[in-house]
């Protein structure tokens, strides 16, 4: 019997990797140095891979015949659970590294609870991508030390992406209503109870960059629940293009 | 038609497929290949492990261990693939570093947890230059040309090399 509230939950899991992952492979050939092509690939390699192996367990659980890929490349916009910092374009070198920072100290904390799961393949799945996320985290925060505590320019720019992305992050704490047994029985993390400590490391690391978190009065939602920006139609038709056009390919 | 062949044998011909991207360590040697089993018809199963997540030369390594069992005469050989435990580096044994360190990328350090998520210094040295072996090496980046390595340079020869990564 399938559960749909896996299902989804698996989802709103895979979902944020895999868009964040597009987003971040977008830098393929137009960084601005070298060896941040590099690790921008890498690290959009590693997410696209976690992706994979969630959306892969997302589709065994759902037992309808679908695969990572019918998941990645043949849904709509309104069934992807990605928060919608992941699918925001990725700007200039600043605003990515600070959605990677910002995104990435939570995907840590979320794995780590994710490994204490009690389904077996989630926390399997879980302990490898922590480690990965860490590397992921030191890379993006050390940038974002570098940048708001270093030129002019960049800190200008470094600030300017704190303030366009700071709306977003509430939602990254937001527990979904319907994930409520999953949760009872440990098989999936609260997110809710991530954020104090979330807030702890992010402030910790913008003190450091002389960068200010701003208070805002309202936190961007929906995505968990299929509700997206205008941005993520666009970057589906991108990703899901070749597949679309040759359903049912093999490589 | 009875097969000659134990999980030892397998083990040990599986010690001759490489790593496509390190084709100086063997996919045990590099502990992806972590057990294989052979039913009483000769059917073969190979348990692995994937390295990172996204690593893109798993599946050429699954094809290269059905390959390497196939043409020994195994009638059928499954490979499964497991996350637990997960894969690191710290199961490499010392030969195998050292044959890393020989083929000029340097060897991984131990996988330690550290204390801060964004340290801006790293804790203990750096490792050798693999072609001068001197110590004064300067990280570069801890993304290099595949997923599993980093990219380092050595002040007293000049040279960039990578090292296999900790993880």
């Amino acid at each position: 019997m399938p559960s749909l509230p896996l299902l989804r939950a698996l989802c709103r899991i895979g979902d944020d990797r895999l868009i964040l992952g597009h987003r971040t492979s977008e830098w393929c050939g137009h960084a601005p140095i070298l060896e941040e092509d590099i690790a921008l690939a890498n690290i959009a390699l590693d997410l696209i891979g976690q992706a994979n192996f969630v959306l892969q367990y997302a589709g065994t659980v759902e037992g309808a015949g679908r695969t990572e890929d019918a998941l990645a490349y043949f849904r709509e916009a309104i069934e992807f659970r990605n928060a919608l910092l992941c699918e925001l374009p990725k700007g200039d070198f600043g605003v990515t590294i600070v959605r990677q920072f910002l995104h990435g100290v939570f995907s840590v904390l979320q794995w780590d609870a994710l490994s204490r799961s009690a389904d077996g393949t989630i926390a399997g799945i879980a302990a490898k991508a922590l480690k990965e996320s860490h590397y992921h985290v030191r890379h993006a925060g050390e940038w974002v030390i570098r940048l708001g505590d270093g030129t002019e320019e960049s800190h200008r720019r470094a600030q300017a992406a704190v303030d366009a992305l700071w709306p977003y992050t509430g939602e990254l704490f937001v527990q979904s209503a319907d994930e409520a047994d999953l949760v009872a029985g440990g098989l999936t993390a609260d997110v809710s109870l991530l954020e104090p400590a979330w807030q702890q490391q992010v402030r910790d690391v913008l003190a450091r960059a002389t960068l200010q978190a701003p208070e805002v009065p309202w936190m961007h939602g929906g995505g968990r629940d299929g509700r997206h920006t205008e941005h993520l139609g666009h970057l589906l038709a991108e990703m899901q293009i070749v597949a679309r056009s040759h359903p049912g390919a093999q490589w | 038609m009875t097969h000659a062949f134990t999980r030892d044998q397998v083990l040990a011909w599986l010690d001759d497929v490489k790593d496509p991207e390190v084709p100086v360590l063997s996919v045990v040697e590099l502990g992806v290949v972590r057990d294989a089993t052979v039913a009483a018809d000769g059917h073969v199963t190979v348990t692995v492990t994937p390295t990172y997540s996204g690593c893109p030369a798993m599946r050429h390594i699954e094809e290269l261990i059905c390959e390497a069992l196939l043409l020994r005469g195994a009638p059928l050989v499954t490979v499964q693939t497991v996350f637990v435990p997960a894969w690191t580096t710290d199961w490499m044994p010392e030969a195998a570093r050292a044959k890393l360190e020989a083929y000029g990328i340097a060897p991984p350090g131990r996988a330690e947890a550290s204390d801060a998520l964004v340290p801006l210094r790293r804790a203990g040295a750096g490792p050798r230059c693999p072609f001068c072996k001197s110590a004064r090496t300067a990280l570069r980046s801890e993304f290099g040309s595949t997923a599993c390595k980093a990219l380092w340079v050595c002040a007293a020869c000049t040279q960039p090399f990578e090292q296999f990564k900790a993880i």
